[in-house]
């Protein structure tokens, strides 16, 4: 199966400003990409050529293997981080049109609107206008319009900012329910925690250039450091920190960072020799924004996160 | 395609179901007709004050008789003036005294009368006894210096231009005295209909742009629909709106006027005594007045006018209001900051309507005809030139240009739009929009 969505030396500049710089990368179908990166490296840029908004300097991009064309749009569901509706026009009004406009036939787009007003309590609110409706009632009837058409395709551009964590939740459960029914999703934030949770593959950018991409668990793992957590009751040997060094300590618990020439088992085997009152012991794996912070030094050290 | 009807369908519906549009719709022809009862109100209103005036005529200007009229009543004393003074405050007596003086000089052009009073002499009084004074000189005067009466009216002479073609085509009437009038009038309506809905509706395009920006709706609609067909989708949508609420209005202001004119204010008796007061005018004269402007309106050309309007409407409504359409998309969050956009639009708007006033003043002049040419302008100024039956050379001319300029201003319009709908915060300035101009989508 080709990528969902496949981009080629993606170019864009904004007069001087370069948004996007020669970006490349695949997308596996069915995956939840996180694209990543803090506020204006460019991934509404890049969203917005996804989505045929505007169209790249130079480069291509490739939906599931073929050109990007004027048909993709119906194939694809956006919800904007500038969120808004018709705020004078009818709820399911509202949605028919948007429906229609993703090349919906009217009845069946009314049959699956209803549904999703359902799923969200809100069918009672049909002939209601969307100003008299709540904020958190108007954000989940924007969602509703994004996924009506039922994209193959979903792009969801900081999905969750503005939501209480009700909603937070409703609307995370469905994007999990539709990622099961085969529908891809590009996810995009600058909070690096809500991906690691939510995404299975991420693609990380900053000033407009592409740092890393990949799986979160490979990424993870190849960002590893051999940092370990202990978790225990009662004493530890007293030699333990002039053998080990450690970078946290609490009460119960204690980071340890093993150098290259020492084991993960020796050190369980010392502890074990010792007896100590061993609770847990996991490898303690870097965090996105950690490995994000790392790689952006890595690449470009006069750059650094904002 | 689809997607364009669509967004057509959207613009007109949700406005044309808007309360404010159906009030504004019913509302103006309304508001119209109230406003022309109440000025024919005021107008009519009769003055309320009676004035008693005692005439002392010295010089026996006046044959014995003074016209009374309601509220101003005359009455001819003998007694001496400071007598009738003294009675002045009674009760039921006069309020005026007015002393007509011996003439002694027929053959001067100046008169003066007295008039006393403690009240001060209102403008219509004032007006009435003028008018009676002057009315009885003139017989006096013919009187006592034995002049023939019909010979004095022969001196005024009524001169009406008659004017005919020289060549006359067949079918075609050669007389063509009230063209001139009947066409200023013409077009004086088509260039302010212009002018209005240019305003009006195009006002309209630049608040459905800044709607669907401010209300970050635009992105996703874009995502959909090609910004190009979202704008002229837009255009269209309102430009019919305009179109209803015109029609509309065609039908429902004569209606309404009609009505209150019958209901209220209109009253015949009034009408005669009105047409009875100005005795100047001679039926029969007014007769045939009416029927060469009813000869003169089926003599215009509405074969070549009513087509061209509708060309010249339709143009001029679509350069205006994609510009205006580039400057709603140029604007920021704060709606007051962005209304100085607006100027470089309403100033070429502002001075084609001077320049459709001054060409129907003279519409073959060289400003009328290079503002033909100038397609900001000719929209204003054309239709109002078109009853002057312009050559055929011009009338094509500007028409091409005026459409060449439309299509021009809405692909330009469209490049702009597309890049400032998605600029939020702060208004954009001119320059911006230069750049925009040539930058790439």
């Amino acid at each position: 199966m080709p990528p969902l969505i496949n981009l080629e030396s993606v170019r864009k500049v904004y007069g001087e400003k370069v948004a996007a710089n020669d970006v490349s990368f695949a997308m596996p179908p069915d995956a939840i990409l996180g694209l990543l990166g803090p506020n204006g490296a460019g991934k509404t840029t890049l969203i917005r050529m996804i989505t045929t908004i505007t169209a790249p300097d130079s480069g291509q991009i490739y939906f599931r293997g073929e050109p990007l064309s004027g048909y993709h749009p119906t194939q694809i569901g956006y919800l904007p981080e500038e969120r808004g509706l018709y705020k004078k026009m009818y709820v399911g009004e509202q949605l028919l049109y948007l429906a229609r406009l993703k090349g919906m036939e009217k009845n069946d787009a009314e049959t699956k609107a209803r549904e999703w007003l359902a799923k969200f309590e809100l069918e009672d609110q049909w002939d209601k206008k969307v100003e008299e409706l709540s904020k958190g009632m108007q954000q989940q009837v924007q969602f509703i319009a994004t996924v009506l058409h039922s994209p193959r395709l979903l792009i969801l551009d900081e999905p969750f900012s503005g939501l209480d964590p009700v909603n937070t939740t409703r609307m995370r459960k469905e994007i999990l329910r539709l990622h099961e029914a085969g529908t891809g999703i590009i996810f995009s934030t600058h909070r690096m925690e809500q991906v690691e949770e939510l995404c299975e593959y991420i693609v990380l950018i900053n000033h407009g250039n592409k740092i890393l991409e990949g799986k979160v668990s490979e990424i993870r793992r190849q960002f590893q450091d051999n940092r370990f957590r202990l978790e225990y009751d009662g004493p530890l040997p007293p030699d333990l920190l002039e053998r080990y060094a450690t970078t946290d300590a609490t009460p119960s618990t204690i980071d340890l960072q093993l150098r290259e020439d020492q084991r993960a088992n020796d050190l369980l085997r010392y502890l074990l020799d010792h007896d100590v009152h061993i609770i847990g012991f996991r490898e303690l794996l870097p965090s996105l924004n950690e490995v994000f912070i790392k790689q952006v030094a890595q690449v470009q050290p006069d750059l650094s996160p904002t | 395609m689809k997607n364009l009807w669509l967004v057509i369908k959207r613009e007109y519906l949700t406005r044309v179901r808007r309360r404010a549009f159906i009030l504004a719709t019913l509302l103006t022809p309304l508001g119209l007709a109230v406003f022309i009862a109440v000025v024919q109100f005021i107008f009519s209103y009769e003055n309320d004050e009676v004035r008693r005036i005692a005439v002392v005529d010295q010089g026996q200007v006046f044959s014995g008789q003074i016209p009374d009229e309601k509220g101003l009543y005359f009455r001819f004393e003998d007694q001496p003036v400071d007598s009738l003074k003294a009675r002045a405050g009674e009760e039921d007596g006069y309020n005026a005294i007015l002393v007509i003086p011996e003439v002694k000089n027929p053959k001067s052009q100046d008169f003066r009368v007295q008039f006393y009073s403690d009240e001060p002499l209102s403008l219509d009084t004032e007006l009435a006894i003028e008018r009676r004074v002057e009315k009885a000189m003139r017989a006096y005067k013919i009187k006592t210096l034995g002049l023939d009466e019909s010979a004095l009216k022969s001196l005024n002479t009524d001169v009406a231009i008659r004017s005919q073609k020289i060549t006359v085509e067949e079918g075609e009437k050669a007389d063509n005295s009230m063209a001139g009038i009947v066409g200023a009038g013409i077009g004086m309506v088509m260039g302010f209909m212009m002018y209005l809905s240019i305003f009006i509706y195009g006002m309209m395009v630049m608040r459905s742009v800044m709607e669907e920006k401010m209300n970050r709706i635009v992105e996703v609609v874009i995502s959909s629909v090609r910004p190009t067909t979202l704008l002229l989708g837009k255009i269209i949508g309102v430009g019919a709106v305009g179109l209803t609420q015109v029609l509309a209005w065609m039908v429902l202001i004569p209606a309404t006027v009609f009505l209150v004119t019958l209901f209220f204010g209109f009253d015949p008796e009034a009408a005669q005594q009105a047409s009875a007061a100005n005795p100047d005018i001679d039926p029969e004269e007014m007769q045939s007045l009416v029927e060469r402007a009813i000869a003169g309106v089926m003599e215009m050309n509405w074969w070549v006018i009513i087509p061209c309007f509708i060309i010249y409407f339709l143009g001029g409504y679509f350069m205006y209001a994609a510009l205006f359409a580039a400057v709603g998309s140029a604007m920021g969050d704060d709606l007051g900051e962005g209304q100085s956009l607006t100027i470089p639009i309403t100033i070429p708007v502002i001075l084609a309507l001077y320049i459709m006033m001054a060409a129907m003043q003279a519409p073959n002049s060289s400003l009328a005809v290079g503002s033909s040419f100038i397609p900001l302008f000719a929209p204003i100024v054309m239709p109002a030139r078109l009853p002057f039956e312009p050559p055929a050379w011009q009338i094509i001319g500007s028409l091409v240009i005026v459409i060449a300029f439309a299509a021009a201003m809405v692909w330009l319009a469209g490049r702009i739009y597309r890049v400032g709908i998605l600029n939020y915060g702060k208004k954009s300035s001119l320059k911006d929009m230069a750049r925009w101009l040539f930058s790439k989508y």
